[in-house]
């Protein structure tokens, strides 16, 4: 027992001792880099520690704003939500009204090129109350000069004909409605054909034997046949061709969008007051009324 | 004087005279930095290693041992360019392990001594080229022709010597 306790004392003693040179070693030993053994030393013992330590730290840290920390967080992200739905609301006026400007741009640059074409602007203000009738309101009416029958149009092409004139409000009939037509031909082949709408998105061009040889794509324009609309508007494109007998089945994809109004033109002559061409360049230059921005 | 170990088998643990073992020390060092300036070859020699392994043999006593062994080594670092704690460090391995063997095995026989002599000498080797190695990233061989001659040397000078160091027992 002695012998043990003896020997163990030994060895810690021997521990110290080897221990403290090895220090001893350390204090005066430059390694290549002239850093002092005991110095490296250090900093290999405490780098760990320290990497330990921060990566708790960090962990912590993390921890606490991650999750103790979002106490708060549900007010702050409610308000978060409110603030972000305020700005997707503002987000999207702003779009439309770019959208509305552009818009705007459009008309506008469509009227200066008509300049002697007498046409009002109009706000779309409401569509339909059925499904089954194709209809838009206008914020114009009587005390704007429209009337019944007046055409309506987009720069893009015809949408219909005034079927209804309030003191202040307007309805159209669309260009697609079952109800509505306009005399309108091929522009390649001149081949007269009315188009009325099927209450389906795509028009239907009547008449066209089939002789005609009629391709994907031709553009159709107004004929001003129907005394309504001026004569070569576009009114759409042949979207597919079917044969039949006597007639083929010529479906049109119109040219205005007619399912995105919201500004239109009104032409506030009837055909027979207006020169027989209003696309650009050709237009007379007999100006009833000059055009004027939507209210 | 004597002890039992846990086997109970009775082992003498010498005494010395007075100042013998620290003028026994003092002397190698002495001769260790003496010599190798007037004799060719002696360079080879480990005196304090030597003196060391004597008393740490004899002695039978690990604290004493490494004790002594640790000062042996400093004084031998100190009087050396290396640096302070090198042979410190294994001298004082030297020393305890050459008074926990001494306890265990014949050291009295001159055979014994001699192989001893090589087996400290190579340990203590070991011991240098590792703290070398570990500590200073000095790169040096385990094993050359060099040392072997040195332990050889040492080994046949340990068994003369340690006959001479035996007269200083106190009887």
């Amino acid at each position: 027992m002695l012998a043990l306790h003896s020997r163990h004392r030994s060895l810690a003693l021997l521990t110290v001792v080897v221990f403290a040179q090895v220090l001893l070693l350390a204090i005066q030993i430059k390694r290549g880099d002239q850093v002092r053994l005991i110095r490296f030393w250090s900093v290999s013992l405490i780098a760990p520690i320290q990497r330990t330590v921060s990566w708790s730290t960090n962990k912590l840290r993390s921890g606490w704003r991650n999750y103790l920390g979002l106490r708060g967080s549900a007010q702050e992200n409610a308000a978060l939500r409110e603030e972000l739905a305020r700005l997707k609301l503002r987000n999207a006026e702003l779009e439309g009204r770019a959208a509305e400007t552009d818009r705007l741009s459009a008309l506008l640059g469509f009227r200066d090129s008509h300049r002697d074409v007498p046409m009002i602007a109009a706000r779309v203000i409401g569509a339909s109350a059925a499904g089954t009738s194709k209809t838009l309101y206008l914020n114009r009416g009587e005390a704007d000069g429209l009337r019944r029958n007046m055409a309506v149009i987009t720069p893009e092409g015809v949408v219909g004909k005034l079927i209804e004139v309030y003191s202040d409000t307007a309805q159209v009939l669309l260009l697609n409605d079952k109800e509505s037509g306009v005399g309108a031909l091929l522009a390649d082949t001149r081949t007269q054909s009315p188009v009325g709408g099927t209450g389906e998105p795509l028009l239907v061009m009547k008449y066209v034997t089939s002789d005609e040889k009629v391709s994907i794509g031709a553009r159709v324009l107004t004929s001003g046949q129907d005394r309504i609309f001026p004569k070569d508007l576009p009114v759409g494109t042949v979207a597919s061709v079917r044969p039949g007998n006597p007639f083929q089945d010529i479906r049109v994809r119109p040219a205005a969008r007619l399912d995105q109004l919201e500004e239109v033109l009104v032409l506030l002559a009837h055909q027979e007051h207006l020169p027989q061409k209003a696309a650009p360049d050709t237009t007379p230059k007999s100006a009833v009324k000059p055009a004027s921005a939507p209210r | 004087m004597e002890i039992r170990t846990q086997a109970d088998r009775p082992i003498e643990v010498h005494k010395f005279y007075s100042g013998a073992i620290f003028g026994a020390a003092a002397l190698a060092l002495l001769l260790q930095t003496f010599l190798p300036r007037k004799l060719p070859g002696a360079d080879l020699l480990d005196l304090p290693l030597l003196v060391t392994l004597y008393f740490g043999l004899s002695r039978r006593n690990p604290s004493t041992g490494l004790l002594l062994g640790m000062l042996i080594g400093l004084l031998q670092d100190s009087l050396s360019h290396s640096p302070i704690g090198l042979f410190g460090i294994s001298k004082t391995l030297v020393g305890f392990a050459a008074s926990s063997i001494g306890s265990r095995i014949d050291v009295e026989h001159p055979v014994s001594r001699f192989f001893l002599a090589v087996l400290f000498f190579y340990f203590q080797l070991t011991v240098l080229v590792v703290t070398r190695r570990l500590l200073l990233a000095q790169p040096e061989a385990f094993f050359a022709l060099n040392p072997l001659l040195a332990a050889l040397l040492n080994a046949v000078l340990a068994v003369g010597l340690f006959a001479i160091l035996d007269r200083l027992r106190k009887s």
